[in-house]
């Protein structure tokens, strides 16, 4: 295990507390995550794959172990230094996109600039440039709820690299697309992969799966399978999905 | 964040569900209008009541019959009738040996009865004075003349009419030189009143009472020897407590009363009845505006559901916001921003529907029911309104911002 790694997980482990019974969600996981690897997590429902990211992306706390990120312990972190991590170290694209109704594309992608420290900076060619990324630049007026599903999971991606994010989070990127614009998506974060950033995907589809360069399986909160992909799919405009 | 995004997030939101916006505001433009219409209205009518009162002279005072309190009502006003008060009691008080201060005074005698012209029966306000009246009462003399000293000591059968009662005798008629009949006797017209507008204080406005000499009210018309009561003009306001002293001396020396609980008269200066009615009016304006602060306070209700409603509506816009960096503080202000935007929206427009709600109503009551009324919104108001709406969005939009800050990031993943 490499200390520098980017993620470093020890025996982490999540449990939901319902009414006295106790549910176990992640069990004991440990693995490392180095900067630039192109991870997708993959199990079935209710195998902790989205708890696991959950707890990585500081969107929850787990119940027991050790998280280094960036070689920083992260237990006892606060609320708002959670927020802090969230809002400058971690991108997220959801499954169903989150973008904001009424609001345009540029505001969208603005969003994650608004909470940060530096108030009144001009964040225009900031989030032109994640727009370019995306090839969204030219949609930047339009309202959300005017784009298709597959603009709108690229303006989710653009929104997600705005604040030059250590790594993105990516959950079910295409659950909700149809093929062509899955496609469309797996090569944006594969291109964005190739400029040098880390992504972590998770999904319960192999195909999905097969566009990173390692896959970590889950079952029942514990890791199965954990290896690196001989032959990852490269994501073409003439690929089918399924 | 930025000042001017949760007030642009707020604006969206109102838009983007106009009619639920519009109810929503609705309670809050409801309680500040009618606050504001109330402390209008208000303000206008205690105005309207002490420019009355003041017109009848701030610098007289009264001296009636009978014992009574300054709280309580006299006697008379009960339909006690005494008679200890006279005519020489009354030029014992205008003398300046008694009362130094004193500038002029009338006496009168009052009582109701049927005045007739050609076929025409009324029952007026027949009021005996003595020559003075103008002076002490600050009326004017429209046509004709008013009495003379020596009609005071007369029987003479001549009359002075209010204006109101020279309109409902005569009409647009000449009535100088005419013949009325009071109880049956015939009474030349000499005089007509100019119209005074103000309200009679404890007895019947100028305007509305036929006026005869003293001693022909007492012994021709009313058949009494006691004065109703007499009113004296003091120089100066600041003599007032002084002459009120002098008149009590005098009384007492008069009536051979030893203990100032035997006292068989009272003296009142309108001065601090002005004050008595300043203190029942703002009762009455404050109690007013309690009325009018609980449809505030129903209005606030209304914000804090609709604003526990968008909270519930809009836990994935939280979460993702959370998600991407919000702090728990960032979210509370901009739903609290949000509330007030909506409190402040609705109690500018309240403001502006108050206030011409206020001049329709002023407006309303010039013209049909002819007071002197005058339209009066104090900047005082509207600086109260502004602040209650914004108290307003920021009390009961605090539990529901309080609700918002809490919702976890992890709400944006879940699916719908």
């Amino acid at each position: 295990m490499n200390l520098s790694s980017l993620i470093q997980i020890k025996n982490l482990s999540k449990t939901y507390e319902n009414e006295g019974v106790a549910t176990p969600a992640v069990c004991s996981v440990s693995f490392a995550i180095e900067k630039g690897e192109f991870v997708s997590i993959m199990g079935p429902s209710g195998s902790g794959k989205s708890t696991l990211m959950q707890m990585l992306g500081f969107l929850d706390r787990p119940t027991d172990g050790e998280y280094l990120f960036e070689e920083k312990n992260t237990e006892g972190f606060s609320d708002d230094e959670l927020a802090e991590i969230r809002n400058s170290k971690v991108g997220f694209v959801f499954q169903t996109f989150n973008l904001l109704p009424r609001t345009t594309v540029f505001e969208n992608v603005e969003l994650p600039l608004l909470y940060d420290k530096k108030f009144f900076e001009d964040n225009t060619q900031k989030v032109l440039q994640a727009l370019r990324s995306v090839g969204m630049e030219h949609r930047k007026d339009y309202f959300s709820n005017q784009l298709s599903g597959g603009e709108r999971q690229r303006v989710a991606i653009a929104r997600a690299l705005v604040n030059d994010p250590s790594v993105i989070f990516v959950d079910e990127p295409t659950g909700n697309l149809d093929s062509k614009s899955g496609t469309q998506v797996m090569k944006i974060l594969q291109k964005l992969n190739d400029e040098g950033k880390t992504i972590i995907l998770v999904t319960h589809e192999t195909f999905t799966a097969e566009h990173g360069k390692r896959i970590i399986k889950m079952v029942d909160g514990a890791i199965v399978f954990d290896e690196l992909i001989a032959n990852r799919r490269i994501a073409t405009d003439g690929e089918l999905l399924k | 964040m930025r000042f001017t995004d949760p007030v642009k997030i707020s604006y969206r939101n109102l838009v983007a569900n106009k009619f639920r916006s519009f109810l929503t505001i609705l309670g809050i433009v409801i309680g500040v209008g009618s606050v504001i219409v109330i402390m209008a209205i208000g303000g206008s009518a205690q105005s309207l009541i002490l420019s009355q009162i003041s017109g009848i002279g701030s610098n007289l005072v009264g001296v009636l019959p009978g014992a009574s309190d300054e709280k309580d009502p006299p006697a008379q006003a009960l339909g006690i009738i005494i008679t200890t008060l006279t005519y020489d009691d009354f030029l014992s008080l205008v003398d300046k040996k008694n009362v130094p201060s004193v500038e002029t005074g009338a006496a009168y005698a009052q009582g109701t009865q049927t005045v007739s012209h050609q076929d025409n029966d009324f029952s007026l306000a027949i009021m005996g004075v003595t020559h003075d009246y103008i002076n002490v009462e600050s009326v004017e003399v429209a046509e004709g003349r008013f009495f003379s000293l020596e009609d005071d000591g007369s029987l003479s059968r001549i009359v002075v009419l209010g204006a109101n009662v020279k309109e409902d005798l005569f009409g647009q008629d000449n009535a100088l030189g005419k013949k009325i009949k009071i109880k049956n006797e015939n009474f030349t017209v000499i005089g007509i009143l100019k119209k005074k507008g103000s309200a009679g204080f404890g007895v019947a406005s100028p305007d509305d009472s036929v006026i005869v000499p003293l001693k022909t009210a007492q012994k021709i018309i009313l058949g009494i020897n006691h004065l109703s009561f007499l009113r004296l003009k003091i120089k100066s306001i600041d003599e007032i407590s002084n002459a009120k002293e002098d008149i009590v001396i005098t009384l007492r020396e008069r009536h051979n009363i030893k203990n100032s609980k035997d006292d068989d008269f009272s003296v009142r200066d309108i001065a601090s009845a002005l004050d008595t009615i300043t203190n029942v009016t703002n009762v009455l304006k404050y109690f007013l505006l309690a009325v009018g602060s609980i449809s505030l306070l129903v209005g606030g209700v209304g914000i804090m559901n609709i604003m526990l409603i968008s909270v519930n509506q809009r836990i994935r816009e939280v979460g993702l916001r959370k998600a991407v960096g919000a702090k728990n503080g960032t979210i509370m202000t901009q739903f609290l921003i949000e509330s007030v935007t909506i409190t402040l929206i609705g109690g500018i427009i309240g403001i502006i529907l108050g206030v011409l709600i206020a001049f329709l109503i002023s407006i309303i009551i010039i013209n049909i029911f002819g007071y002197d009324w005058k339209f009066i919104v104090s900047w005082q108001s509207i600086a109260v309104a502004t602040t209650v709406s914004i108290l307003i969005g920021l009390i009961f939009g605090l539990y529901p911002a309080r609700k918002a800050s809490h919702i976890s990031p992890m709400e944006a993943l879940r699916y719908e």
